[in-house]
């Protein structure tokens, strides 16, 4: 396969063509922060936090479904980017329900982690408090529609890593939800087969493990790391 | 160098960052060597100072007299702190937000009547009890807040490292881990 060249922050590197913006900055070690991108499923480009500048072109581009160009001059952490990353991050907080205090997730949420990590101290904008629901029909999960940023995570697992194609998106914009089946109570959904998987994706407090109380559920991300291992290499092995 | 007139105030919060300022153990005893306490819940004082310097809100707003309090602190005070989760986000203050118009309503329903096992009746008192606002808010959606100091509760080092760069004539810098929220 054909190498490119590119520079990122200034840095030259060689990616596979083929290779997204993510992809080579990530073997670069260049980190550009990301809440929908999981390892070993298909990108969508649905959170917005890893867009990039590539010169010569005006607008920002995410690094997760734009692929490599010979010649590409990309920057990934300039002033214009921190900006639109901090606002990105806010509307996030600022559209659903995110109470940390009395979250499964609290100290486990990527959510959670990139705000202070991107040094936000409040959220400027008024916060929504829309009114969503939470389903627990599941014999061992549940859903909190009020912690869901929509990255879409559960559905491509489900789809593409487990092939049970229970979750799925319904409604636009700020009505957008996701759904198990055809918009049944998750309990009732036949196709899901209970593996899990979309639990151990999700960035947030939104899908959980019953049981759990606040900040008492941690990932084991491993799990998925063993399933897309042993799809692309062959081999059944953890990988660490 | 003149003592620091510093205030706490405590609206609709759980009094745990209070609790968590109680938590600064030692650190205390150097402050009570550089402020004066003018106004907090742990001090008696009826009424709300002037010439405050600093003053650390706990706290979401959630009713009226939250609100002209708030008015009062911030015509009064030259560095204001939103000290805490409920003041920063409103937080768990503002679950009630959810409920949408007639929320009040429905909260002083769900309260005092449905849940009642003795004498069922609206609290109602022109005057002593504070009509509930139609919509809990963080304090920076009322007035300008300086600083921002975010944690369900703040750790006791991450008031200390807010109110020592205060003290010290410093901007406090707070960053990473200090910054999380819950």
């Amino acid at each position: 396969m054909a190498a490119k060249t590119l520079t990122i922050n200034g840095l030259q590197i060689s990616a596979e063509e083929g290779a997204t913006i993510l992809q080579a900055a990530d073997e670069a070690n260049v980190k550009i922060p990301t809440l929908c991108h999981l390892d070993g499923v298909y990108d969508v480009g649905a959170c917005r936090l890893c867009l990039v500048e590539v010169a010569g072109v005006p607008k920002l581009l995410p690094a997760c479904t734009t692929k490599v160009v010979e010649g590409m001059e990309v920057k990934t952490d300039t002033e214009r980017l921190r900006k639109y990353r901090r606002m990105t991050l806010e509307l996030l907080l600022a559209e659903r329900n995110h109470v940390c205090a009395v979250c499964v997730a609290n100290g486990h949420c990527e959510l959670q982690a990139f705000a202070w990590s991107l040094g936000i101290d409040h959220v400027r904008y008024d916060y929504c408090f829309p009114k969503w629901s939470v389903d627990n029909t599941h014999r061992l999960f549940g859903m909190d529609h009020n912690r869901c940023i929509l990255c879409t995570r559960c559905v491509r697992v489900c789809w593409h890593i487990e092939g049970a194609g229970t979750k799925n998106v319904s409604g636009r914009g700020g009505h957008a939800r996701i759904i198990s089946d055809l918009n049944q109570p998750w309990g009732e959904a036949d196709s899901c087969t209970s593996c899990g998987k979309c639990v151990q994706a999700c960035p947030t407090g939104a899908l959980f493990h019953k049981g759990s109380t606040v900040a008492e559920m941690e990932r084991d991300r491993s799990k998925l790391e063993f399933i897309v291992t042993a799809r692309e290499k062959k081999q059944w092995i953890a990988s660490d | 160098m003149d003592r620091v007139r510093l205030a706490t105030v405590w609206f609709g919060g759980c009094s745990g960052c209070h609790m968590s300022f109680l938590d600064l153990d030692e650190f205390l005893i150097e402050l009570a060597a550089r402020v004066d306490l003018v106004y907090s819940p742990v001090v008696d004082m009826k009424e709300y100072p002037e010439k405050v310097d600093v003053c650390l809100i706990e706290g979401a707003i959630c009713n009226q007299d939250n609100l002209d309090l708030l008015h009062k602190v911030r015509a009064r005070t030259k560095v204001l702190v939103s000290f805490g989760d409920c003041a920063v986000t409103a937080n768990v203050p503002a679950i009630r937000n959810q409920l949408g118009a007639g929320n009040t309503e429905n909260v002083l329903q769900r309260a005092y009547i449905d849940n009642a096992q003795n004498n069922p009746c609206l609290p109602k008192c022109e005057g002593i009890v504070p009509a509930l606002l139609p919509r809990v808010m963080p304090v920076h959606e009322v007035v300008r807040v300086e600083y921002f100091l975010p944690g369900c509760p703040p750790p006791a080092s991450n008031i200390k490292a807010l109110v020592g760069a205060l003290l010290s004539g410093a901007t406090p810098k707070l960053e990473g881990m200090q910054l999380k929220f819950g």
